[in-house]
């Protein structure tokens, strides 16, 4: 079923009416049972091998095949109630062709050697009529069969083995605690999904994975009625790519953020009671702190933040169908075109080393195979400050010399045509010691930011303006209070150039992006974004408090 | 079969009703047959097409609701649907905010909802209608990225209340950015329509091809507050959210209620019957209205119906869910589809040779919120900035970053122009003093 299908049924029932506003959390809905289990991959096999001799009898010189149960459950309570739980389940079958040199892409939920067929047909079908008007003919970089292969996440638990009540009651303990703690409000949410993803190509490859990712989140309401004030705080987890182990809390996966501010950040595993007793907290505060002064600032971003900065300003400005154009009309270009690279201007200071990797532990974009059939690994994105590679697909690599593609190739669905999406692109920690307290003590004036807030950048990726979820002053080397009202607007160069030094390893952690949009139809994808705490000096900082009314 | 008559789809959805033993019963059936086609550097990039009906099934035991959902519709799924359903009611907990089925209901006609041209579309059309556009912009040497999207189908409720709905509605979109070759200029256009036979991505292309070529060498002025004339485009998005969108979404009661709106008051309760904008500030919605016409039902069985929600500035109406309408003892009113900005007859061209000195807006972009109390939004101008004085476009001008709050902007408003349907609303052009733009952007 088509997710804007979806979205006109649910309404109709008082359990799942949040649902529908949650990009890539369609499908059927199933009871909790059916996201156990899995179908036989000799099943699976045979149904791909009709797709691809059909797609080859009706003209086609390419076809993949990739068959997928796409499974997720969600909870959502609020204050003391459970306000849904839905186990969703979409099957199906998506068939791309190459036919007179043009893509053409048809799916079905028909899952029998018959409707994978007729997929294939229609999908040959499209392509010759799209070739009429087609100029250039796709070139698709060497690619060679890996024969029956297997990847699955390295989880220790998966979310969906775990009781539903068990899930349920953590939630709720934890809105407790935000109650008990003064919050007037309070939302948590568990999102967890499961891939099974077949697929097999006539260069004979086929490929079975099994991928899995969690979030959990909550909103911490403040609300003072008598100056009609409100505030709130999210929480400081990442989703990630792991099972239910990330909701066991472990001593050595907690980092202290600086002196002074209370924080606490988390690397690969989470503490859902701690991390909502501290929001609440700081919601209550948030009322109250000081408004910022504009101006330039140094900034020292913890990695929950800075993920979202990397995302928008180095991740989608080095995809390359946004550097050529392909994205012209939806979410935009990219400075950081082919001219631009070769004129070598630097990207960022020479302490910005930009890695992408397809198989980092953890991160909600480790794969073994992208969408396309091509092995991941990783790669440079940005070395010493210089530019020196994009994110690229197969029919991408002959356009820069190249004569593979990076495995950068992802579809949300199975009814969903595969394209260009971002691998997980990360900021390398200090290969020298240090600590966030020792980056905290040189800074003296700046604000200390933790956590995702407003995001917005520009369609080439130049200008940009972030907000956060907390924020603490620095002045003469200390954390000196809570500011509120603050946003800081650069450009994407001048940022990175203003980059002073990062963390240490002890200090990296993922931020990551659930839902990333792109496309037209929109897709979503889930990324992740790694680093330690960074500092960028003189950065232009304003506030966004306004009058109203 | 995506397109169900009433009598087919009432008759499956009476067959899945006789099999419920649930104290209550719902079920939606909902059907579309449509496609797309996207293009980039004047050739095809990717298409795609979706033929697909869905049941769902909303089981009721006391407080408990389960919902299952199924794609095939002979007797043995159906039974099995209803009972998944029933076996979920009855695992899941007692809702505090549960509210009985609706009962039979009075739903007003739309049928400009539906157009069977929209229905009839096939791949070629799709191709044609695309092409028209790249050869444009391949004779101009400029370059075109397009997509098109249509759908047409159904929807169908029934309940063992004795509620009945069905209704067919169709929509096409067309957006088209045109770039030069050299990346110094960028136009857009974009429209959407019920009947496909309104589309002309002709002209809706040679719109975006004029934009593009007038905003070569765009001159930088400084940041600050302007006078502004901002095009429908930029006020309303098909696909991303916008400041008059972002106003819309916000006229929720329980928000209010509950102290974290804009239109909370302090001390407690909420600003409906304030005047929060200019009194040339009407917004109403009319599912039966041709231009935009659209389901006269919500998604929970409640009619939509002629609303006003903003009358000569004074907000007349919010909202709310079922549940938050008996608790707090309000107008039981659902969210609106579309809705419709009053204006008046000015065309475009009118307003702009009606200002001494301001700044033509194309389109606004990555528009995100800054502060929820204020409802205040960051964005950037977008494929077409222009500096006009005397009453003429002088010349292209860097586009910017604003921070800007649709409450403030309604409040600084000059002149209203003449609504044009845009993302299934109905949108004035509009003037505004003291518009905040805070940077530059280099984006082209």
């Amino acid at each position: 079923m088509k997710r804007r299908d979806f979205v006109g049924l649910t309404g109709l029932a008082t359990g799942a009416l949040f649902l529908p506003s949650i990009p890539g959390f369609g499908g059927a809905l199933v009871a909790p049972e059916r996201l156990l289990e899995t179908v036989d991959v000799a099943v699976k096999k045979r149904l791909a091998d009709a797709a691809l001799n059909a797609a080859k009898s009706a003209g086609a010189t390419y076809a993949d095949a990739r068959i997928g149960r796409y499974l997720n459950q969600s909870i959502f309570t609020r204050e003391k109630q459970v306000q849904n739980i839905a186990n969703g389940e979409s099957y199906g079958a998506g068939v791309r062709v190459l036919a007179n040199g043009t893509w053409g892409f048809a799916s079905t939920n028909d899952v029998t050697e018959a409707g994978l067929a007729k997929a294939a047909q229609l999908a040959v079908a499209i392509a010759k009529a799209n070739s009429k008007v087609q100029k250039d003919p796709v070139k698709l970089a060497a690619q060679k069969g890996y024969g029956e292969v297997v990847w699955k996440t390295p989880i220790v638990q998966s979310a969906f083995e775990v009781p539903i009540t068990q899930k349920v009651d953590l939630l709720l303990s934890a809105n407790a605690k935000a109650l008990e703690g003064g919050a007037s409000f309070v939302n948590s949410s568990l999102f967890q999904i499961n891939e099974q993803k077949y697929f097999a190509s006539t260069e004979g490859s086929y490929i079975d994975q099994d991928i899995h990712r969690i979030w959990p989140t909550f909103t911490v309401s403040a609300v003072d009625r008598a100056s009609g004030k409100f505030r709130s705080r999210q929480a400081l987890s990442a989703p990630m790519g792991m099972g239910y182990e990330y909701l066991v809390p472990k001593a050595k996966d907690k980092i202290a953020g600086p002196s002074g501010s209370g924080l606490v950040g988390y690397k690969m595993s989470y503490d859902l009671l701690e991390d909502i007793t501290a929001a609440t907290r700081e919601a209550k505060q948030k009322i109250t702190a000081k408004s910022v002064t504009p101006g330039k600032y140094d900034l020292v971003l913890d990695p929950n933040h800075l993920g979202l900065t990397i995302h928008e300003s180095i991740g989608h400005a080095t995809e390359l169908d946004r550097v050529l154009g392909y994205e012209a009309n939806y979410a935009g270009t990219s400075f950081a075109t082919l001219d631009w690279k070769a004129q070598k201007k630097p990207y960022g200071s020479k302490v910005v080393n930009i890695v992408a990797d397809k198989l980092q532990p953890g991160s909600l974009g480790a794969v073994g195979y992208d969408d396309e059939g091509v092995k991941t690994g990783q790669w440079d994105i940005i070395k010493d400050g210089m530019l020196v590679d994009y994110q690229k697909t197969r029919d991408q690599a002959h356009i820069v010399n190249q004569d593979h593609s990076d495995g950068c190739c992802y579809a949300d669905s199975w009814d969903s045509v595969q394209f260009q999406r971002m691998a997980n692109i990360s900021l390398q920690p200090n290969k020298q010691k240090m600590s966030v307290d020792d980056m905290v003590k040189n800074v003296d004036k700046g604000i200390y930011i933790a956590g995702r807030g407003s995001f917005s950048i520009d369609q080439q990726r130049y200008n940009f303006q972030f907000g956060g979820t907390t924020f603490y002053a620095i002045e003469k080397g200390k954390i000196a209070g809570m500011l509120e009202d603050v946003a800081y607007q650069a450009n994407t160069q001048e940022f990175w150039n203003s980059c002073a030094a990062t963390c240490d390893k002890d200090d990296y952690r993922l931020f990551g992006s659930f839902f990333d949009g792109k496309g037209q139809p929109a897709q979503v994808s889930a990324v992740s974004h790694g680093s330690a705490t960074t500092r960028f000096n003189g950065v232009n900082v304003i506030n966004t408090a306004r009058k109203i009314g | 079969m995506a397109i169900l008559s009433q009598s087919e789809a009432q008759a499956i959805l009476t067959k899945v009703l006789s099999f419920s033993k649930a104290d209550e019963c719902e079920a939606s059936l909902s059907g579309n047959i449509g496609g797309n086609v996207r293009t980039a550097r004047n050739t095809i990039s990717t298409s795609g097409a979706n033929d697909n009906v869905s049941l769902a099934v909303e089981s009721r035991f006391g407080k408990r609701s389960g919902v299952a959902t199924c794609n095939q519709f002979d007797d043995a799924t159906l039974r099995n649907c209803v009972q998944r359903a029933e076996e979920i009611a009855r695992l899941a907990p007692e809702s505090p905010e549960y509210m009985p089925l609706l009962g039979p209901q009075q739903y007003v006609a739309a049928p400009d909802s539906f157009s069977q041209r929209t229905a009839a579309i096939n791949p070629d059309y799709r191709a044609t209608q695309v092409a028209a556009g790249m050869q444009l912009c391949d004779q101009q040497k400029l370059s075109s990225a397009a997509f098109l999207e249509d759908s047409a189908g159904f929807r169908a409720v029934r309940n063992s209340k004795g509620l009945q709905a069905y209704q067919q509605r169709s929509g096409i979109t067309y957006s088209v950015t045109v770039r030069t070759p050299d990346g110094t200029g960028s136009g857009y256009a974009t429209a959407d329509y019920n009947d496909a036979s309104k589309l002309d991505t002709t002209a809706l292309t040679a719109t975006a091809a004029k934009k593009a070529a007038m905003s070569r060498e765009a001159k930088a002025i400084e940041p600050g507050k302007y006078t502004v004339i901002m095009e429908p485009a930029a006020l309303v998005a098909n696909t991303d959210a916008s400041l008059l969108a972002a106003l819309m979404g916000a006229l929720d009661a329980r928000n209010a209620d509950e102290g974290r709106s804009f239109l909370s008051k302090k001390g407690g309760g909420n600003k409906k019957g304030e005047k929060l904008f200019d009194e040339r500030v009407t917004i109403y919605s009319d599912p039966t209205n041709p231009e935009i016409a659209d389901l006269t039902f919500s998604g929970d069985g409640r009619p939509h119906q002629k609303t006003t929600w903003i009358e000569k500035g004074v907000v007349k109406n919010l909202y709310t869910s079922r549940y938050w309408a008996q608790k707090a003892g309000i107008p039981d009113i659902p969210r609106p589809n579309g809705w419709i900005m009053e204006g008046g007859t000015q065309s475009l061209e009118d307003m702009i040779k009606g200002t001494a000195k301001g700044i033509l807006v194309t389109r606004l972009w990555y528009i995100r919120p800054v502060d929820p109390q204020t409802l205040l939004y960051t964005g950037l101008t977008r494929d077409g900035t222009f500096y006009i004085e005397n009453g003429k476009i002088k010349h292209p001008v860097k586009n910017f970053r604003f921070n800007e709050s649709p409450i403030i902007m309604l409040n600084n408003l000059e002149a209203i122009g003449k609504p044009v349907r845009m993302g299934g609303n109905l949108v004035p052009p509009l003037k505004i003093r003291d518009f905040t733009f805070t940077s530059l952007s280099d984006a082209v």
